[in-house]
C-alpha cells in the first residue's frame, strides 16, 4: 500500500545521523576541499562521493538544465581517460557508479571494495579539472538528456504537473526552473555552454569530499592530499546569492488537465523557511509537523479525520524537507474518496488544518514522533552510505557538520507551541500554490 | 597511464569473501530459519516469505492476495486499525507486508529493547486479522485508486500486454492487483481464504541478522508461526510462454515509446545458467560496457537506458529487456537491439569482455552484504531459491569457471533474434501496428 506515495509525490524520508562523534572525522585541504569521513568496519566496502555545490539553482537564465548536462559529460573524456573509461574501470574493480543533480549540488559516486579507493580518488579527482569534450560526445548525449526528459517528465503527466506547480511557486527564484531543463533550452545546450559551467564550478573550493565505509581516517586524507591537493581553486568565486523571491501577494492556483490524469488529487505546498546554520529550530518544528499532519494514515491528523473518521480520502500526506540552501516548500495532498470532486476534497483537508490550528497537537502523538526519531538513530546506523548523502546534501545547502549532528538534538526540544507556531506562520493559502490534477473537465463531470 | 594501473590491478586483484557465519537454526516446534548474529547494533531485521504468493489467487478472485496483504496491519486480534498503527509507533517497529506474483513476503525490523511487544505485534497481524468491512473498504479504495493510475502508466501498459499475450490463463498473465472489476467484486470471505491459503508453514523461509540469538530466533520462529496452517493449495505449475517473434503496437499517446520484449529463458539449475548470467551482463547490463547500452546510447543517443535480464520466476523463465525511446526513434532502436541480439548469438563474447564481466561480477558480489535488512534479504532469497547454506563462498568461482566456449554455447541456444516479440506502447513510426 505505500506504493500510492511513490506514484503521486515522493514520500518524505527522514535521515538522520547516528553516528558517534569518534567515528565521524572531518578536515579541510589548503586549496578549500571540505572532507568529511564516516567509518563503518562491518563489510569491506567504501562509498566514495564527491559533491559540488553547484546544481540548476546556480546556472544562468537561458540555459535551463546545464548543471544536469555537464553532469552526464562529466563521463566523457578526460586528459587521461576515453570517453566511458570512467566507469568501465570502476567496474572492471567489481565497483558501480553514478551522480545526480539537484538545484543546489551535483554529486558523483562509486560503490566499490575499500581497497580500492586510491583509485576512485585519482579518477574523479581527474575529471574535477581535465576533461576533454568533442563535439560528436555533446551532440550525442543532448540526445540522450532529451531522451531522459521525455522518459521521466514528458511522458509522465504527473511529473509535468510537478514542472507546473513549481514554476508558478517560484515567480523569481530559479528553483522555479525543472533541474533537467526545459526541454527548448536543453536543446539547444552547448559545448560552451558546459565548460562555462565547469570551469567555474568544478573547483576544490566548491567542492565536498565525503568517504563512508571500512576505512582509516588519516589515510583517507592522506589520499585526498595526493589526489586533491594538487588541484587549483577557482579564484574570485563569490557566495552563492540567487535572486530572492518577492513577497507573494497572491494566492496562486493550478489546474492541469490531461486525458491521462487517472487518479484526481490535490497538492498544495507553501512557501516555507529551510534548514539553516545555527538556526534549524523553525525547519525542526515543520519537519515534525509534516509528520504529524501526513505521517500514517491510521495515526496522522489528516489521515485520521478523512480516511477513518470520515471517508472522505483515500489517501492524504504531507511532506517537508528543509534540506535547501534557499526558501522551501511545505506540502499537504489529498486524493478524495470516490464521488467527491476536487473542490471537496480541497475543502475538506482546509477544514482539518483549520481545527488543528485552533485545537493544537496532540502530546502523546509527539511523544510517539520523538520516540521514532530517537529509534531512527539505531536504525540508521545500519546504512552509512545514506548518513553519508545526508552529510553530502547538507554540506552543499549551506549547513555545517555541527548543524548535522545536533540536527537529532533539535527535533527532540521542539515543544507543540514550536510546532504550533510553525504551523501558523507556513499554513497560509495565499502564500501557497494550490494544484489540481485530472481528466478535462467534461470527462470529471461524466464519471 | 590508467590503463596501465588497471591492467595491473586485474592480475593482482583478491576479492574478498563475504564475511558471513550463517546458522541454520531449527525452532522447537521444528522451523527453520537462517540467522546471521550481528550485535554491534541494537536491533534486528527479520525475513519473511512464504512461497505461492497471488500465483495462488483463486479463480475469479484475482487481486486477493494483494488486497489481504494491505489489511494485515488494519486491524488484528483485540486492536483496532489505528491501536496497532499507534502501538507500532511508539515502538518504533517497522515492518511491510508485501504480496508479488511468486511469494508474499514480511520484512521486519524491531529494536532489541523493544523485541517482545514488537513481535506480539506481528504474531497478531499474521495470525489474527480483523479484516473488519471498514477496513475493507478503506483499503480497497486504495487499491482501485493505484489500478486507476497504473492504466495510463505507459510501462505498465507494456508489461500487461506483454503478459496477457505471453502467458495464457495461468495467473501470471494478468496484474496481481487485479483490475477494477474483480477487485471491487471481493469479500471478506475471500481475504479470510487468501490469508489461509497463502501464510501456511510448509512454504516459509526465514532470514534473521542482528542481535539476536539462536536460541531467542527458535522460540520467535514459534510464537510468530507455529499456528499457522500446515499446507494450503497447490501452486499453480508451469506457465505457457504463447508470444512468437515480432512486434505488438499499443497505440497511446505520448511522445516516447516503451518497449518490452523477451523470449524464452534458461533455468537456474542449468548446467549453464552462471555461462548465461555472465553473458547477459556483457549484453546489457545497463553498465556502461554492456553493449546495448553502447550500441543504443553511447553511439546513438536513441535512449536514456536500456536492459536486459535473465527472468527467473518460480514458473517460468525468459530472457527479457527493456528500452524508451521517442516515437520517431524506436524503430531504430529496436533494430539495434535485434541485430546485438544476433551477433551475441552468432559470436559470443571476446576474451576481454568476458574478463571484464567476471571481475565486476565477483567484485561486487561481497558489495551486496552490507546491512542486516539487506543480508535477511538475501538468506531468505537464497532459501526460497533452494539454494545451498554455502553458496556465498562458492557462488564466485561458479562465475570464475565460465569460459569463452562456454558463453558461445549458451548464447547461441538461448538467444534467438527471431523469437524476439517487442511489445510498444506509444505512437511509434516506423513499425507494424499489429504482427
Amino acid at each position: 500500500m505505500r506504493r500510492l506515495i511513490a506514484c503521486l509525490i515522493a514520500p518524505v524520508v527522514l535521515v538522520f545521523p547516528a553516528l558517534g562523534a569518534e567515528k565521524i572525522t572531518t578536515f579541510t585541504l589548503d586549496n578549500g576541499l571540505e572532507a568529511v569521513v564516516l567509518e563503518d568496519h562491518r563489510a569491506p566496502v567504501v562509498v566514495h562521493m564527491l559533491w559540488y555545490k553547484a546544481g540548476a539553482a546556480d546556472e544562468a537564465p537561458g540555459v535551463s538544465g546545464i548543471a544536469h548536462f555537464l553532469e552526464h559529460l562529466l563521463f566523457k573524456a578526460t586528459d587521461k581517460l576515453e570517453a566511458g573509461e570512467f566507469s568501465a574501470v570502476v567496474e572492471a574493480n567489481g565497483g558501480s557508479d553514478n551522480a545526480f543533480t539537484s538545484w543546489d549540488y551535483t554529486a558523483y559516486y562509486q560503490r566499490i571494495a575499500a581497497d580500492r579507493l586510491d583509485l576512485m580518488m585519482g579518477m574523479e579527482a581527474d575529471r574535477m579539472r581535465n576533461i576533454r569534450l568533442t563535439a560528436e560526445d555533446v551532440e550525442t548525449e543532448r540526445k540522450v538528456i532529451l531522451e531522459e526528459r521525455a522518459q521521466r517528465t514528458d511522458s509522465d503527466p504527473g511529473a509535468l504537473f510537478g514542472e507546473q506547480r513549481n514554476a508558478a511557486q517560484y515567480l523569481n527564484h530559479p528553483y522555479g526552473r525543472p533541474i533537467i531543463g526545459w526541454r527548448h533550452e536543453a536543446a539547444k545546450l552547448s559545448r560552451e555552454d558546459a565548460l562555462g559551467f565547469y570551469r567555474k564550478y568544478y573547483a576544490p573550493n566548491a567542492a565536498v569530499l565525503i568517504v563512508a565505509g571500512d576505512v582509516d581516517p588519516a589515510e583517507v586524507e592522506a589520499l585526498a592530499k595526493k589526489h586533491y591537493g594538487p588541484l587549483e581553486p577557482t579564484v574570485g568565486l563569490e557566495a552563492r546569492v540567487r535572486p530572492e523571491e518577492p513577497p507573494q501577494r497572491a494566492e496562486r492556483r493550478i489546474v492541469y488537465e490531461d486525458p491521462q490524469a487517472a487518479q484526481p488529487y490535490v497538492i498544495r505546498s507553501y512557501m516555507a523557511p529551510e534548514r539553516d546554520a545555527g538556526d534549524q529550530k523553525t525547519a525542526a518544528a515543520l519537519t515534525l509537523l509534516a509528520k504529524i499532519l501526513g505521517g500514517p494514515g491510521q495515526t496522522s491528523v489528516l489521515g485520521r479525520a478523512l480516511q477513518f473518521e470520515s471517508n472522505k480520502a483515500v489517501y492524504t500526506s504531507a511532506f517537508y524537507s528543509g534540506m535547501n540552501y534557499d526558501d522551501t516548500t511545505f506540502g499537504v495532498f489529498i486524493v478524495p474518496a470516490p464521488g467527491l470532486s476536487l473542490q471537496q476534497g480541497e475543502d475538506e483537508m482546509d477544514a482539518v488544518i483549520a481545527k488543528f490550528l485552533e485545537d493544537g497537537v496532540d502530546a502523546e502523538h509527539l511523544a510517539r514522533v520523538k520516540s521514532q526519531i530517537r529509534a531512527s538513530l539505531i536504525y540508521g546506523q545500519d546504512d552509512v552510505a545514506s548518513l553519508g548523502r545526508e552529510y553530502g546534501a547538507a554540506l552543499t545547502s549551506g549547513l555545517t557538520v555541527e548543524d548535522v549532528q545536533q540536527w537529532p538534538a533539535v527535533l527532540d526540544a521542539v515543544t507543540e507551541e514550536d510546532i504550533m507556531q510553525a504551523a501558523r506562520l507556513v499554513l497560509d493559502r495565499k502564500k501557497a500554490v494550490t494544484g489540481w490534477f485530472r481528466k478535462p473537465s467534461a470527462e470529471e463531470v461524466s464519471q | 597511464m590508467i590503463r596501465v594501473v588497471l591492467a595491473t590491478c586485474l592480475a593482482l586483484i583478491t576479492f574478498p569473501a563475504a564475511a558471513i557465519d550463517i546458522k541454520e537454526v531449527t525452532s522447537p516446534g521444528g522451523i527453520k530459519a537462517w540467522l546471521v548474529e550481528e550485535t554491534s547494533i541494537p536491533f534486528t531485521a527479520l525475513e519473511i516469505r512464504f512461497k505461492g504468493g497471488a500465483s495462488l489467487d483463486a479463480e475469479g478472485k484475482r487481486g486477493a492476495a494483494y488486497l489481504m496483504s494491505g489489511l494485515l496491519d488494519e486491524g488484528a486480534g483485540d486492536l483496532t486499525s489505528t491501536e496497532f498503527a499507534l502501538a507500532a509507533e511508539e515502538l518504533a517497529f517497522k515492518y511491510d507486508f508485501d504480496a508479488s506474483s511468486d511469494s508474499f513476503s514480511v520484512s521486519a525490523q524491531f529494536l532489541t529493547e523493544n523485541r517482545d511487544a514488537s513481535l506480539e505485534l506481528l504474531r497478531k497481524a499474521l495470525n489474527e486479522p480483523r479484516f473488519d468491512q471498514d477496513a475493507v473498504d478503506r483499503v480497497r479504495a486504495q487499491v482501485l485508486s493505484i489500478i486507476a493510475s497504473d492504466s495510463e502508466d505507459p510501462n505498465d501498459i507494456a508489461g500487461k500486454t506483454f503478459a496477457s499475450l505471453a502467458y495464457g490463463d495461468h495467473p501470471y498473465a494478468t496484474k496481481l492487483e487485479g483490475t477494477a472489476e474483480s477487485v471491487t467484486m471481493l469479500t471478506r470471505d475471500d481475504l479470510i481464504a487468501s490469508h489461509k491459503s497463502l501464510l501456511t508453514r510448509d512454504r516459509v523461509y526465514v532470514g534473521a541478522v542482528g542481535d539476536i540469538s539462536a536460541e531467542e530466533l527458535g522460540v520467535i520462529l514459534d510464537e510468530l508461526l507455529g499456528a499457522l496452517p500446515e499446507t494450503g493449495p497447490d501452486l499453480p505449475g508451469p506457465a505457457p510462454f504463447l508470444l512468437s517473434g515480432g512486434e505488438t503496437v499499443v497505440p497511446y499517446n505520448t511522445p516516447q515509446s516503451v518497449a518490452i520484449f523477451g523470449h524464452a529463458g534458461i533455468e537456474r539449475t542449468d548446467p549453464d545458467f552462471f555461462a548465461a548470467y555472465v553473458m547477459n551482463q556483457v549484453l546489457g547490463s545497463g553498465g556502461f560496457g554492456s553493449r546495448l547500452m553502447d550500441e543504443v546510447r553511447e553511439k546513438r543517443g536513441l535512449t536514456y537506458g536500456v536492459y536486459s535480464y535473465l527472468v527467473l520466476r518460480e514458473h517460468v523463465n525468459l530472457v527479457m529487456g527493456q528500452v524508451s525511446s521517442s516515437n520517431d526513434s524506436v524503430a531504430e532502436a529496436i533494430s539495434v537491439i535485434r541485430d546485438e541480439w544476433a551477433k551475441m548469438a552468432d559470436e559470443g563474447v571476446t576474451e576481454e569482455e568476458l574478463e571484464t564481466a567476471k571481475t565486476y561480477l565477483t567484485g561486487a558480489y561481497p558489495l551486496r552484504f552490507d546491512g542486516n535488512a539487506r543480508i535477511a534479504n538475501i538468506l531468505a532469497s537464497m532459501q526460497f531459491d533452494d539454494l545451498p547454506i554455502d553458496y556465498i563462498d562458492s557462488r564466485n568461482s561458479q562465475v570464475e569457471a565460465v569460459t569463452l566456449e562456454d558463453i558461445k554455447r549458451v548464447s547461441k541456444r538461448l538467444l534467438k533474434p527471431e523469437n524476439l516479440h517487442f511489445v510498444v506502447v506509444g505512437k511509434p513510426t516506423g513499425l507494424d501496428a499489429s504482427n
